[in-house]
């Protein structure tokens, strides 16, 4: 019997979330999970934020995480995941990525960005993982790998071998980009943060 | 794709309109497919040849899927009616066929979808309908299924990607055997949620003979009669059809309360009363009445649980059959497992979840979270017009498309906004309303949208001697619902290469004058031609020329910031562009996403903003 597990993915439109939701939902796959993913498009390439929702069990039946039921919530910017914070469960973890992208009403000067979003997060929830990605994939040979350095940091927390992790990523991304994939993913899954 | 794993042997099962469960071992391959996707693979293996559309969120990607079948036909019609009477003509001459667009798409086509249903098919027809409750890409949530209900034609509601699939080849089938169009509702839950679907191959299909027969397809008021009497006698058939359809079953399980649902709703309702007995409706016009009574007769509760209108809950009421569910259940809106979950709860019909301790215990307040609005992307041409339309201080009368994010702050730069099409005819009414307006209000209006339905307001305007402008925003696309090609781009759905349409030939022909053509991305230029067209006492036509940025991608050199010019005025703030924020109070550009458009170099008084590659001042 397979334990079912929710993942919410939240960034803003152009960050990649789409791409590590495929290579999740095929390491998914390859473990025999029932699986049901749900994306809201058309707004996504509008600055938007961007929710993809995952939901792995034996059976899944709804494609939607009710609030309070998220196992991980995978943040690729700061402010998305202080918003979906209402998602995570009490005992779910958090991962999140450093990176700060101001939405137009803080450009405009109409609200403030949060100062202390991950001060908060970790008085908030049980487990959190804070990442400058950007710097870990830029170390990795491209900064627009930043998606599977998160993803590489959540792959060690998800009941999936190592090896179909790795099979999932050289079946979704380009071959000229694995190598810098591959290493982005190692060091997400190598990190050692708390 | 996850086409690995192929030869996966699964247990599945198939559910008899009694409500017994047949368990059938097949071998079989399965695809994580979104609904949209899982159409057209239903559309492709069910013989399906011809297929037409307009791109509307959430439809969008079922005739994008669909045309990359091999030995298929598709197209990108300029509106849905259109789209809807090629499908007419296709099914007339004996092909399957396919028509899709968004729950609002059908309100345009809905003239010809009403006398459709009296002619019934030749070949198998199925419409898609795709809801959006929720309003996540829409500016209504109207329910569709009051169509089918309206029209008197089959309707079907799939709940997930493999439901949706099967039901295109079952919706054929029963167009064929009943001769009517049938009518597939899906919501953007269903359309763009993913989840495994068994793959078949594709049966193929001869044209059905095409017989001439004007009782059938010449709606003249002597044969329509003869056909409003056809139609009764059809939908009394699929009646009894519903009646025993594997669509609808039973699931019994606890009888003390039993639900009838449709569509994704019944996905949550098997997550938050898991126990309760279940009567699932895949068929929902016209409803199994005998079933739904025999169901309702073996629960002590009986509850319907449907998004949007009380479509199912209303005809059940009408049957003299005891239900709720509207009264507790919203009628707005997405439904999801937690929001049953509570709302069942608040109305004694499930105990309040028992909280752990961790749960209890409250979190500590979050700092607030400032919003995400959608804005227009670095370099959007449409930013320049409407910088324009702002500062010369216009009525804006908008339409449908990205531009309808001017709307929002910073620019504030659009007046209106109701459906496609729609803005040149307000600018014609407010103008004949109010004199005085006429000078000062403009409409504007998307390229793919003035071919979908803002030629025959500007006919109007010209007709009645109005003397409006109106500005078309060509950006050589349909880009919000992702650069679909459409008559005037030169290409179509299927690639090949089409003659493309001169707008300024075109509406010279409908009587336009005055036709300027100016670069929104030069401001002063634009600013000028407005002037001079809004004062000009007679139609004009302004189109605004620039290529959607997306889909040139030929980005020019970051903007630099000259950070001892710059006094922090944040006039480039006001652009809305989101290159642009202030830091230590002065302007920052970033240089990752600015496409160098030069919009705020031309606004900054003070010089502060440099065109990439200029020379260090």
């Amino acid at each position: 019997m397979l334990k079912p597990v929710d993942i919410l993915m939240v960034g803003v439109g152009g960050q990649g979330t789409i791409l590590a939701s495929k290579i999740l939902a095929r390491a998914a796959l390859e473990t025999g999970y029932d699986i049901k993913v749900s994306e809201i498009h058309g707004m996504a390439q509008r600055g938007g934020s961007v929710v993809t929702q995952v939901r792995l069990g034996e059976k899944v039946f709804s494609p939607l995480i009710p609030a309070g039921g998220a196992d991980v919530v995978l943040a690729f910017e700061k402010l998305e995941g202080l918003r979906l914070m209402p998602f995570l469960k009490p005992d779910g973890a958090m991962i999140i990525n450093e990176q700060e992208i101001p939405p137009v009403p803080v450009l405009v000067g109409a609200a403030e960005y949060p100062a202390d979003i991950i001060e908060y997060i970790r008085s908030a929830a049980r487990h959190v993982v804070a990442v400058d990605a950007l710097a870990v994939a830029e170390k990795c040979g491209n900064v627009k790998a930043a998606n599977v350095v998160l993803l590489g940091v959540m792959a060690r927390r998800l009941p999936f071998a190592r090896e179909v992790w790795e099979r999932a990523l050289a079946g979704c991304v380009p071959a000229k980009l694995l190598e810098v994939n591959k290493a982005a993913f190692a060091a997400g899954y190598e990190y050692k943060g708390i | 794709m996850f086409v690995e794993n192929c030869e996966q042997v699964t247990c599945r099962l198939f559910k008899s309109g009694a409500g017994e469960f047949i368990f059938s071992e097949v071998m079989d391959l399965k695809e994580l497919l979104s609904g949209n996707e899982a159409i057209a693979r239903g559309a492709y293996e069910a013989g399906v040849t011809v297929a037409a559309a307009y791109p509307g969120t959430p439809s969008t990607e079922i005739l994008e899927n669909f045309s990359r079948y091999p030995g298929v036909y598709a197209e990108w019609a300029p509106n849905e009616k259109v789209a809807l009477e090629v499908g007419i003509g296709a099914s007339l001459a004996g092909a399957r066929t396919l028509v899709a667009m968004k729950h609002v798409g059908v309100n345009v086509a809905a003239d010809p979808l009403l006398t459709f249903a009296y002619t019934g098919v030749n070949g198998g027809f199925v419409l898609v309908s795709a809801d959006d409750p929720g309003m996540h890409s829409s500016q209504n949530e109207q329910d569709n299924r009051h169509y089918a209900r309206f029209a008197k034609i089959p309707l079907l509601e799939p709940g997930d990607s493999q439901e949706a699939k099967e039901m295109v080849g079952l919706a054929l089938d029963i167009s064929e055997q009943f001769d009517t169009p049938v009518m597939l509702r899906t919501t953007t839950r269903v359309a763009h949620s993913q989840g495994l679907v068994e793959i078949g191959g594709r049966s193929p299909r001869e044209l059905r003979p095409y017989k001439k027969d004007p009782q059938k397809y010449l709606m003249v008021p002597a044969f329509a009669r003869l056909r409003r009497n056809a139609l009764e006698k059809r939908l009394a058939l699929l009646k009894e059809y519903a009646e025993k359809s594997p669509l609808n079953f039973i699931e019994w399980r606890d009888k003390s309360i039993g639900v009838i649902t449709s569509g994704i709703s019944y996905q949550y309702v098997r997550e938050a009363l898991p126990e309760a007995s279940v009567l699932k409706l895949g068929m929902t016009n016209p409803l199994p009445e005998a079933v739904i009574r025999r169901f309702a007769a073996g629960v002590k509760r009986l509850i319907v649980v449907e998004e949007l209108e009380p479509f199912i809950q209303d005809q059940v009421s009408a049957m003299g059959i005891a239900a709720t569910g509207k009264g507790f259940i919203p009628n707005s809106g997405e439904l999801d497992t937690g929001i049953l979950a509570r709302k069942f709860s608040e109305a004694g019909i499930l105990k309040p979840p028992v909280k752990t301790a961790a749960e209890g215990s409250a979190r500590p307040e979050a700092p607030a979270a400032p919003g995400r609005p959608p804005v227009m992307c670095p370099g959007c041409p449409h930013r320049g017009l409407f910088y324009a339309l702002k500062k010369l201080k216009l009525t804006v009368t908008g339409d449908i498309g990205c531009y309808t994010l001017s709307g929002l702050p910073p620019l504030e730069a659009m007046d209106c906004c109701i459906c496609m099409g729609a803005s040149i005819g307000a600018a014609h009414g407010v103008s004949k309303a109010n004199p005085a307006m006429s000078g000062s209000t403009v409409a504007v209006i998307g390229d793919s949208t003035f071919l979908h339905s803002g030629v025959t307001g500007l006919l109007n305007m010209v007709y009645n001697n109005g003397s409006g402008t109106v500005i078309i925003l060509d950006n050589r696309t349909t880009a919000m619902t992702g650069h679909q090609h459409h008559p005037g781009t030169g290409s179509t759905l299927m690639g090949t290469a089409a003659p493309a349409v001169d707008l300024e030939t075109l509406v010279q022909a409908l009587g336009v004058k005055r036709v300027r053509v100016v670069n929104p991305l030069d401001l002063a230029k634009t600013q000028a031609v407005l002037r001079e067209e809004t004062t000009a006492g007679e139609p004009s036509v302004v189109i605004s020329r620039c290529p959607c940025v997306l889909l040139t991608r030929a980005a020019k050199p970051a903007v630099r910031v000259e950070k001892d010019k710059c006094i922090g005025c944040k006039v480039c703030i006001q652009l809305g562009c989101p290159s642009i924020s202030m830091q230590d109070r002065k302007a920052l550009v970033d240089p990752v996403s600015c496409t160098g458009c030069g919009l705020c170099v031309q606004v900054c008084q003070e010089g502060a903003l440099v065109k990439g590659g200029d020379a260090d001042a």
